[in-house]
């Protein structure tokens, strides 16, 4: 059986280990899509435009959602696991 | 009945029911005053937060300034929204476990030491009163527009407006409170949007709407916008930029400075539990989302409809008649936001971009001598129901909605104030044998202070209130986030590295800023002119707090490893911030005293 503090390192480490995936994701749709990598998605046509100034405009906000409620519902998962819930 | 009429019974009855709620939900112990009893569900509080988040500057200047830029503008969006994915990982869970009143509670305990608390006070300090000026003073321009009064009579509306419900409700008042107005600001954004957006390209939803066709054409809206305002010599509006380093630089600088505002992050005590800080953070973008995807739509499709009615038969044939003008130009002519010069003297209102030389030949044979009418970026959110021939109980509804936007806003921070100075500074600092009521006393003057002192600096501003919004944005990237991320993730960061890092960033992102926009941002005392060649790296006043924020990390991990680890107990205190195990509900304040 693990000891409490080995236990509470663990969890912080698959936290910190989620955190750093997500923020790949959102770094990736908002400074990678909407700005730098704007022109390798110049060729798909979104509404009279194109994908990177949809990301830009809509498409990060929308992922910024996702991420939140995904890292929300992981976290709680993780919570139960290494049973350190309230 | 006429406009007037109309609008101050939406006005009237938007404030009836705030005041209700305030009443309503008095603020009964100091814990209440600051953190709602600590039992507001996180969807109630997401919308609160989203109201409370949503200033004058999202509701009523962003969408102005999307239309003016275009593409390059969408750091606004990408950044003032970005910033709750830092707050929902990297701060809200861990400072709700902390489970203590303020921003400067966390600093001071973390860094063991006055001083770190002394310097997060200040920090949260510039940062509020800097904010605040800017609400007051786009209240007070709402106010001016709507109910027909001088801008000096409406800031000072606002401000008595405001001294009511946050001085007498306290955080519980201004929670319930909050959400009445997050409805209205909503509704009075989403309205307008939907008229238009059916008028335009026949979809009902805004944001499918402005990626869709014009109405009887197979030609998509942003196409149409693009070939209209490339005709007249400006920028293409979806169009790429070649710099793309100040556009990163100022979408972080928004990012990080959402995450360390001390307004917002004092939301996130007031849930339950650890998880739901979390949940709520979700929350709280899916309520400023509803806004914030509708914006660029409501700013593509006002640009459009703005240069259509300057050339109804197209923008190859003759702009309109200056006498045949609408009735809204008229209207915002008063206020002088909007202005005419007839430059050519043929009575006709030519709007192109005369900064273009490469547009210059085309105007010349037109017998254009220079752009001819000026727009205010800062009216289109609230002319836009005019532009588009809406109804005038609409104008009405706009009329509470940016008002509510301003006003919640500037309740949040007064209160993230008041706790600064009563909270800790008086009672952890000066006087801790304070009583409770005492403490209750010493925060209402407080914020009574701080409407004074914002309600005057609003009537002579120290700059436009985008610049000082930014300063709060910079300073709070620069001092307070770098801070509490560094003493949550790092054991090994001590007092003094804290502290030598908040006052750095804070140094730098000031001075900075005040180089080019005027020291304390007094007119004419810029020491270099704020155009992009003489900024450091092309890195614009708005973006540095990035930079800023760098440089507070890399002097407090410096400072820190060349002196002592902190003491144990610190240690343990890290650790026990980071699982959600043993949170309870937020201490009594009786409880901060015995240590």
């Amino acid at each position: 059986m693990v000891s409490e503090k080995n236990n509470a390192a663990e969890y912080w480490k698959a936290n910190v280990r989620l955190i750093t995936m997500c923020l790949v994701v959102w770094a990736l749709v908002s400074f990678g899509f909407g700005i730098l990598l704007r022109p390798m998605l110049a060729g798909i046509a979104v509404g009279g435009t194109d994908l990177g100034f949809w990301f830009a405009q809509q498409g990060s906000i929308i992922s910024f959602i996702g991420i939140i409620f995904f890292y929300a519902w992981k976290m709680n998962k993780l919570d139960k696991k290494f049973d350190v819930e309230e | 009945m006429s406009q007037f009429v109309i609008n101050m019974l939406f006005v009237g009855a938007s404030f009836a029911l705030y005041f209700g709620i305030a009443i309503w939900a008095r603020a009964g112990s100091t814990k209440e005053f600051y953190v709602a009893g600590g039992g507001v569900h996180p969807v109630v509080n997401g919308m609160a937060t989203a109201a409370d988040w949503m200033s004058a500057a999202s509701f009523i200047s962003m969408a102005g300034l999307l239309a003016a830029g275009g593409y390059v503008n969408s750091t606004f969006l990408m950044g003032w929204t970005g910033g709750y994915v830092l707050l929902a990982m990297l701060l809200a869970p861990y400072l709700r476990k902390f489970g203590k009143f303020t921003v400067p509670d966390f600093i001071g305990d973390r860094f063991y030491s006055n001083g770190a608390r002394m310097a997060a006070v200040v920090c949260l300090i510039i940062i509020c009163v800097t904010y605040v000026i800017g609400q007051m003073a786009g209240a007070g321009v709402a106010f001016s527009r709507f109910l027909e009064v001088e801008n000096a009579t409406g800031i000072w509306i606002a401000a008595g407006v405001v001294f009511v419900y946050a001085v007498f409700g306290g955080m519980k008042g201004i929670t319930y409170t909050q959400v009445a107005q997050y409805v209205v600001l909503i509704i009075a954004y989403t309205i307008p949007a939907v008229f238009i957006s059916l008028q335009l390209t026949g979809n009902p939803i805004p944001m499918f709407g402005m990626f869709s066709n014009q109405v009887d054409t197979a030609v998509p809206l942003l196409q149409k916008l693009n070939e209209v305002v490339m005709q007249l010599g400006f920028t293409s509006y979806t169009g790429d930029v070649s710099s793309k380093l100040n556009m990163f630089l100022f979408t972080m600088s928004l990012m990080i400075g959402t995450a360390g505002l001390p307004h917002v992050i004092i939301r996130f005590f007031t849930v339950p539990k650890v998880a739901d800080a979390r949940w709520s953070a979700g929350w709280t973008l899916v309520f400023i989302a509803m806004l914030y995807l509708t914006a660029p739509a409501v700013a593509s499709m006002a640009r459009l409809n703005l240069l259509n009615t300057i050339y109804p038969q197209g923008e190859q044939a003759a702009p309109i008649q200056y006498e045949e003008r609408p009735d809204w130009v008229k209207t915002w002519e008063k206020t002088g936001l909007i202005a005419w010069e007839d430059k050519n003297a043929d009575g006709r209102i030519q709007l192109y971009n005369d900064a273009n030389p490469a547009f210059t030949p085309t105007a010349e044979d037109r017998g254009w001598k220079g752009n001819e009418l000026t727009v205010n970026n800062d009216i289109l959110v609230l002319a836009n129901p005019e532009i588009a021939n809406l109804p005038s109980w609409v104008i009405g509804l706009i009329a509470a909605g940016a008002i509510a936007a301003a006003l919640s806003t500037a309740a949040g921070l007064l209160l993230a104030i008041s706790s600064a100075v009563s909270h800790d500074l008086i009672k952890n600092m000066i006087n801790p044998k304070i009583s409770e009521k005492g403490e209750m006393r010493a925060a209402r003057i407080s914020m009574g202070v701080a409407i004074l002192l914002a309600t005057y600096l609003g009537l002579n501003p120290p700059g436009f209130a985008a610049q000082v919004v930014a300063l709060a944005f910079g300073i709070a990237a620069a001092t307070l986030f770098p801070a509490l991320m560094m003493g949550i993730f790092s054991k090994r960061v001590n007092n003094k590295g804290a502290i030598a890092g908040m006052l750095v960033g804070l140094v730098f992102t000031v001075v900075y800023i005040f180089l080019y926009l005027g020291w304390f941002f007094i007119p004419g005392t810029a020491t270099f002119a704020n155009t992009p060649d003489n900024w450091l790296f092309g890195i614009s006043p708005l973006s540095i707090g990035t930079v800023g924020a760098v440089i507070n990390f890399a002097v407090a991990y410096a400072v820190s490893l060349s002196t002592e680890a902190p003491p144990q107990e610190i240690q343990d205190l890290v650790e026990s911030v980071r699982t959600p195990k043993g949170a309870g509900a937020a201490p009594h304040p009786s409880s901060a005293l015995s240590h």
